[in-house]
């Protein structure tokens, strides 16, 4: 598993190779891998998704994963990010490439861009619907609802319906939905996109608070470099048409982060550097 | 005045205007009561054979029910079973489309020919109500959320549980208004076939009545029977919204109220 890491590394970090590949993964955006806990979870190996329509989503794309970590994929849209994710939770299938689960296949939460809740049942309903799927009676699945609620600030709304709570609590719903199994992996699609910048920095932080308190892995897509920053370990920096990984830069700054982080000279820093590399990523596509 | 008011007060000064109107014009023109009857002689009429019609309507309304419900279930059953099968819906859609089409007026005839009159009067308010229910609910059933979809393949949900659990009730707002259609059609399809039938003179529903009022010149009876009929319908299609918005209110765009 380990193996995977470190043949990038001497991969990126060797003389010569395929041209676009070494100065794109340009050793002042490679990163040091910042917490070389455990294993692979999951990773990519030369994953290429062509759609029917001809378009090239991915284009070699190699990218893996360590438990626990949580990493962005950060990119302008049309970069293949979501295709990206959509293969890795099996929704779609690569043209060509591999994923490998060194540990087996992970049990997968997915949050999409939209809540995506039923409409015709209550948050408690909602919530419940993968154990529903699964076949577990709702006694047995009580206290883990409740307490995927509790943890997203919902307890009080577990009879509400959809329509009646806000776009941010909506999606607060949809979080914990796809945590209420405890997966191991969790897969998010620009879940924050379309919310107000209030409300997407306190669910940043709620989620920041989630992620360290289950240490579960987060793959994070995003197309706000203020985002990824504030949230992410590891920040995967594509190019757009096909999609493939220009950049990885790790974010080295101490967890808890909270508003002090996102007003700090280094959170500023950090920011600098991403956009500057998710620029050259988009110069060297057009 | 207040919205609600209006929307009650206005229709009721309407059929005030209206009956006035009537009776005036029986008295002026002095219209025997073959032709036209007063609005007084009907209602006299619909006090007077009370018995009788009120005994039709239930004939008629009995009918009905039979047939909304097999119109329901066929219809629904119906959606389901293409939407499972591209298969069975290219081979029998096209069916159920001409059978809509096909003005029941002109169906109501051979039915009887070839079934006992009860069962082709239901047959005919099956074959006018079953569509719109099916045509609805495929709609509903087509136009589910692709990534409630998505998320359903992602927990492994069986065949079954997309339908039950997603298809079925994303689809349900599309069937009730499908069945609304259908309350109100059902009791067409029903009245036809015993007008139909009302020759050969062996009902005993409420346009049976009609029609043998008619052969007898009982115009003030064919009234009578008319204006329960329309009652009926209108009954009908209370209860069905009623029920519909007791089943979306918690939900559903179309039953919500919204404040301004």
């Amino acid at each position: 598993m380990q193996v995977d890491v470190d043949a990038r590394h001497k991969f990126t970090l060797g003389p010569a190779g395929g041209r676009t590949r070494v100065a794109a993964r340009d050793s002042i955006y490679m990163a040091q891998p910042s917490a070389p806990s455990s294993g692979t979870i999951v990773s990519l190996r030369g994953v290429s998704k062509t759609f029917e329509s001809g378009t090239v989503a991915l284009s070699n794309f190699d990218f893996s994963v360590r438990a626990g970590e949580f990493v962005s994929l950060l990119g302008p849209s049309g970069c293949g990010k979501s295709t990206a994710l959509r293969i890795v939770s099996g929704l779609g299938e690569a043209s060509a490439g591999t994923v490998e689960w060194p540990g087996g296949t992970a049990q997968i939460g997915f949050v999409f861009q939209e809540p995506t809740l039923m409409p015709w049942a209550n948050v408690a309903a909602n919530v419940r619907l993968p154990f529903t799927l699964g076949r577990t009676d709702e006694s047995s699945s009580a206290a883990a609802v409740s307490q995927a609620m509790a943890r997203v600030g919902l307890a009080e709304f577990a009879d509400a319906y959809p329509r009646e709570l806000s776009g941010g609590m909506k999606m607060r719903a949809s979080i914990a939905r796809a945590l209420v199994t405890e997966p191991q992996l969790l897969l998010m699609d620009e879940p924050f996109a379309a919310l107000d910048e209030i409300t997407r920095f306190r669910l940043n932080n709620d989620l920041l608070t989630v992620w360290q308190e289950l240490r579960r892995t987060v793959i994070f897509v995003t197309h706000s470099v203020f985002e990824s920053v504030y949230l992410s370990q590891r920040i995967v920096v594509m190019t757009p048409r096909p999609g493939r990984v220009f950049a990885e830069i790790a974010i080295d700054a101490p967890y808890p982060r909270d508003e002090r982080f996102r007003t700090s000279v280094d959170y500023a820093g950090y920011c600098r550097h991403v956009a500057d590399a998710l620029a050259k990523a988009m110069g060297g596509a057009a | 005045m207040s919205d609600r008011a209006l929307r009650i007060g206005l229709p009721a000064l309407v059929l005030a205007a209206g009956v006035l109107l009537w009776d005036l014009v029986v008295r002026i023109f002095a219209i025997p009561p073959f032709v036209l009857p007063a609005p007084g002689l009907v209602l006299t009429t619909l006090i007077v054979d009370g018995g009788l019609l009120w005994h039709s309507l239930l004939v008629t309304l009995l009918t009905t029910f039979e047939g909304f419900a097999l119109a329901a279930l066929g219809g629904i059953g119906l959606a389901v079973l293409f939407n499972q099968s591209r298969l069975v819906e290219y081979s029998f859609y096209p069916y159920a489309v001409i059978l809509q089409v096909t003005p029941v007026v002109a169906i109501a005839p051979l039915l009887l020919i070839f079934l006992p009159q009860p069962l082709a009067v239901l047959a005919c308010a099956w074959i006018v109500a079953f569509f719109p229910v099916l045509a609805n609910t495929t709609l509903g059933l087509n136009s589910i959320d692709h990534n409630l979809l998505a998320l359903f393949d992602l927990y492994k949900a069986s065949r079954w549980q997309v339908l039950w659990n997603l298809k079925l009730p994303s689809a349900l707002p599309q069937t009730l208004a499908g069945l609304r259609i259908a309350g109100g059609l059902s009791l067409v399809g029903a009245v036809v076939a015993e007008i139909a039938a009302g020759s050969a003179g062996a009902g005993s529903g409420l346009a049976y009545r009609i029609a043998e009022s008619g052969y007898r010149l009982n115009v003030p009876r064919m009234f009578a029977a008319l204006l329960l009929l329309s009652l009926a319908g209108v009954a009908i299609f209370f209860a069905l919204s009623a029920v519909s918005h007791l089943m979306l209110r918690r939900w559903h765009e179309s039953a919500v109220k919204r404040e301004r």
